[in-house]
């Protein structure tokens, strides 16, 4: 994965830079020595190392201003970081820029359960979003795999979802508020406790632009009060084309669940060996799960079962109490665990139409056989978002590159299919190079022209997101301005 | 001028000098000074797939197509636009690009979002005549800066839409509305507060001062539906007086499209605060009359012809002139100034997608 080189004038600066940084920070805030910089040095794409320049930990907004503006005037790139959990590489560093990590600005400011919102500084981890408002029921809806770790500052970045999009939405369309910084320095705030902000949709623009725009280090979050009760069901098929015209049909027939989770052969099987969740030995496995009152949800899931058994289905397993509940998903809820315990893999996120599942997932096993290398599924099948899981030998010379090439091959058959290549992860340095076959140069130059406003110097998490060669005129203008 | 393609809405305004004025229906009195480009030719179903609640459309589809296209399959836009012709009694067919162009949503908009949260993708012509993609069919896509979100609520300022992809929801089967009648404002906003904060997902949540009356509506299937009222009338008996109302729909539309100002003279605001705010802010605007919607969190005031509301919200949120002679609008601006970064930002991004200034210039800045 290319990177830019580093700027040697910016590496001769160091000893400077991290003297006016010392001005406006606290002396634990900047990480200067070598063995200490190497924590930043990768996000958990760990395929890919370089420690940074310098790291630096605000505590607030004043702090993350007074960084950006003296980076501003030195012409520092500067990689903004949230709890580092990205997999598309997104808080990688270059070696000549300063990390801003987040993580010391994790409080939470207001509360207010009367107008369902609450206002936290954005290095909070997203479970404790919801842990901080459970004692009245309430709940953060967006829940990304890695919520116990990961960051609202990085949700807000990559514009992160969940298992439960379908019916809750994903970070954007529960973001009410900002405060952002941008690169000179400038503390903006769009948005707030009110329901549509003013003006230009912002707010929009700034949730997924992967720190590219500015620095959030407030957010004002939609909260939700609990549903009365949850409870899966498990649907197991001899075939993905009948799992996904199941899917198809409980969508059609107006139930909404609030969760629809797919797992193919591989994905079940590698499960079943680490989790022993007794799943059934099947093609393909459902796990849907609706909300309610124990009453509206016997009404819902009785209207799924129906469509379920009129497909056939090898097995149909009920909840019949929270315990059988707990164990429908503690297969799922391992299958990452349980990937990792047969070799290193790497998770993509492609998006498809729900319609074109069962060619695409053909389509990969065939792949799966030409490149030699196994993988496994696992996808939200109400919003068509995929995660093939790679399998690969890190220690074997060349196995990496055929597993990305590989990878690569799966995302493009995802946009041919009529999606795209990320759907929550985000693009970061994986994606990069894969966004001309989602995107022709004209579309991608609208975006530039976004980042343009926002840092002209493009200073901010430069390399990521557009292929370095769509960027190369940009970066180098404002190199030669420096 | 009324391009019959996105390659002809792209060459006419690579072509235009002076500035334009964009329009779908014109049922929102939106009229900026220019030549009027209108979109109503671009119209057409490209692609609908019930199963994945996915609908692709050209901007200029009447909605009214839309709607009776997604009825047929049960499923209908979450989002619930208003219709502005009652309110401004203009006539003219509303087309999709027009409600996604100004992010129009309605009553359910607390619950399901708004237009921009079912907006899926774009496609659109900038200022200087190029056609650009954005977003997609798919329900999650973070492949890019989500300028999907940027073009709705932008109202044709930063480019003409030609083509938008929509996530659609299955209709409720049952709609059913708790009245608490002898409610105050103060009670009435805590009433509504009460009832968005309980678990039964209320999908509206609007006041009518001049009947003492909040409503809140759950939908879904029928048991359901009745099952949240009548937890909802025991939870909200501390607020006034709750009873289930029979027919709804007509209610719901009528707050949906301001019925309560129909026909009646005046400039009509439309006020977006944080719900708890409408309580005290509401006296403070002198208004004749006033409806509240999410929840307090959206107030429609209906004022003496010329008055600059703006000077009375004197809390965070921000107001829009929806009815007013074409000199008032002028005076006032249809959308609230903004202060200077923001302002800056917006500039910026105009600049940027409209390089010659003539879609709708002045309309948002």
């Amino acid at each position: 994965m290319e990177m830019p080189s580093p700027n040697p004038a910016i590496l001769a600066r160091k000893a400077r830079l991290a003297e006016r940084l010392l001005a406006v920070l606290p002396g634990d805030a900047v990480i200067q020595d070598a063995a200490e910089t190497r924590a930043y040095e990768c996000d958990a794409l760990t395929a890919y190392k370089c420690p940074p320049l310098l790291a630096v930990l605000p505590r607030n907004t004043q702090e993350v201003s007074d960084i950006l503006r003296i980076c501003h005037e030195e012409g520092v790139p500067v990689v903004p970081r949230g709890a580092g959990t990205s997999l598309a590489g997104g808080a990688l560093p270059t070696a000549d820029c300063v990390i801003l990590g987040v993580a010391r600005m994790n409080g939470v400011l207001e509360t207010d359960y009367q107008n369902r919102i609450i206002r936290v500084q954005t290095g909070r981890t997203n479970l404790s979003v919801s842990g901080a408002v459970e004692e009245e029921d309430f709940f953060y809806a967006p829940d990304p795999s890695s919520q116990l770790a990961c960051a609202i500052a990085g949700n807000i970045a990559m514009n992160s979802g969940g298992a439960h999009c379908l019916k809750y939405g994903v970070t954007t369309n529960n973001l009410l508020g900002v405060t952002l910084v941008m690169m000179d320095g400038t503390v903006v705030e769009i948005g707030g406790a009110h329901l549509d902000a003013g003006g230009l949709d912002l707010l929009g623009v700034i949730c997924g632009s992967e720190g590219q725009l500015g620095v959030v280090t407030e957010a004002t979050l939609r909260i939700l009060r609990k549903p009365e009760g949850a409870r899966p069901i498990l649907v197991g098929y001899d075939s993905n084309e009948v799992a996904g015209a199941c899917v198809s049909d409980i969508i059609k027939a107006g139930v909404l669940p609030v969760a629809i989770e797919f797992m193919d052969r591989p994905c079940i099987e590698a499960c079943e060996a680490f989790a022993k969740a007794g799943y059934p030995k099947c093609e393909a496995l459902l796990i849907i799960e609706v909300e309610g009152s124990p009453a509206e949800i016997d009404h819902q899931l009785g209207l799924i079962i129906e469509i379920a058994r009129s497909h056939n289905p090898v097995e149909l397993r009920e909840a019949g109490d929270a315990d059988e509940a707990t164990r429908i998903w503690l297969g799922r809820k391992s299958a990452f665990g349980a990937m990792g315990q047969i070799n290193d893999y790497m998770c993509l996120d492609g998006t498809i139409p729900v319609s074109s599942l069962p060619f695409v997932l053909r389509r990969i096993g065939e792949m799966s056989r030409e490149f030699g290398l196994d993988v496994a599924n696992v996808f939200h099948a109400g919003d068509g978002n995929m995660h093939p899981l790679i399998l690969f030998d890190a220690n074997k010379p060349g196995d990496l590159e055929t597993c990305e090439a590989f990878g690569a091959e799966i995302l493009k058959l995802c946009v041919e299919a009529g999606g795209c290549l990320t759907g929550e992860h985000g693009v970061g340095i994986e994606k990069r190079d894969l966004m001309l076959y989602q995107y022709t140069a004209e579309d991608l130059e609208a975006q530039l022209k976004v980042k343009d406003v926002f840092d002209p110097k493009w200073l901010l998490n430069p390399a990521k997101v557009f292929p370095l060669s769509a960027t190369q005129d940009r970066r180098d203008v404002a190199l030669a301005a420096e | 001028m009324t391009p019959q393609t996105e390659a002809e809405l792209a060459e006419m305004i690579a072509g235009a000098s002076g500035p334009l004025c964009i329009q779908g229906g014109g049922t929102r009195g939106l009229d900026a000074d220019g030549e009027r480009l209108s979109t109503r030719a671009l119209s057409g179903v490209e692609l609908y797939e019930p199963g994945a609640l996915t609908l692709v459309v050209k901007a200029g589809t009447p909605v009214a197509e839309v709607e009776a296209l997604l009825a047929s399959e049960n499923q209908r836009l979450a989002f619930e636009p208003m219709d502005h012709r009652g309110l401004l009694g203009t006539d003219g067919e509303p087309t999709i690009g027009g409600v996604i162009a100004g992010n129009v949503s309605g009553p359910r908009r607390i619950q399901a979002g708004a237009a921009r949260d079912h907006l899926l993708g774009v496609r659109f012509v900038d200022g200087s005549g190029q056609a650009v993609k954005n977003g997609g069919r798919v329900m999650k896509n973070v492949t890019g800066y989500d300028l999907v979100k940027l073009m709705c609520g932008a109202h044709g300022t930063l480019g003409v839409l030609s083509e938008v992809s929509l996530k659609v929801l299955p209709r409720a089967e049952a709609s059913a509305t708790v009245a608490v009648e002898g409610a105050g404002p103060a009670d009435a906003v805590a009433a509504m507060s009460a009832a968005l904060g309980s678990p039964y997902d209320v999908t509206g949540a609007a006041y009518d001062p001049e009947k003492q009356t909040a409503f809140v509506r759950v939908e879904g299937f029928a048991d359901s539906a009745a099952y949240r009222c009548r937890k909802l009338v025991s939870e909200l008996a501390g607020f006034g007086s709750p009873r289930i109302e029979g027919e709804d729909a007509g209610l719901w539309r009528g707050i949906r499209d301001a019925a309560a100002f129909h026909g009646r003279d005046g400039d009509v605001w439309r006020i977006s605060v944080k719900p708890s705010d409408a309580v005290a802010l509401a006296p403070r605007l002198q208004a004749e009359a006033l409806q509240f919607d999410w929840g307090g969190g959206l107030i429609w005031a209906l004022v003496p012809a010329g008055t600059d509301l703006r000077a009375r919200v004197t809390v965070p949120g921000h107001a829009t002139l929806v009815r007013a002679s074409a000199d008032t609008r002028k005076r006032l601006c249809v959308f609230q100034p903004q202060p200077g970064p923001l302002a800056a930002i917006s500039d910026g991004l105009r600049r940027q997608f409209d390089p010659k200034g003539i879609l709708n210039p002045g309309l948002m800045g």
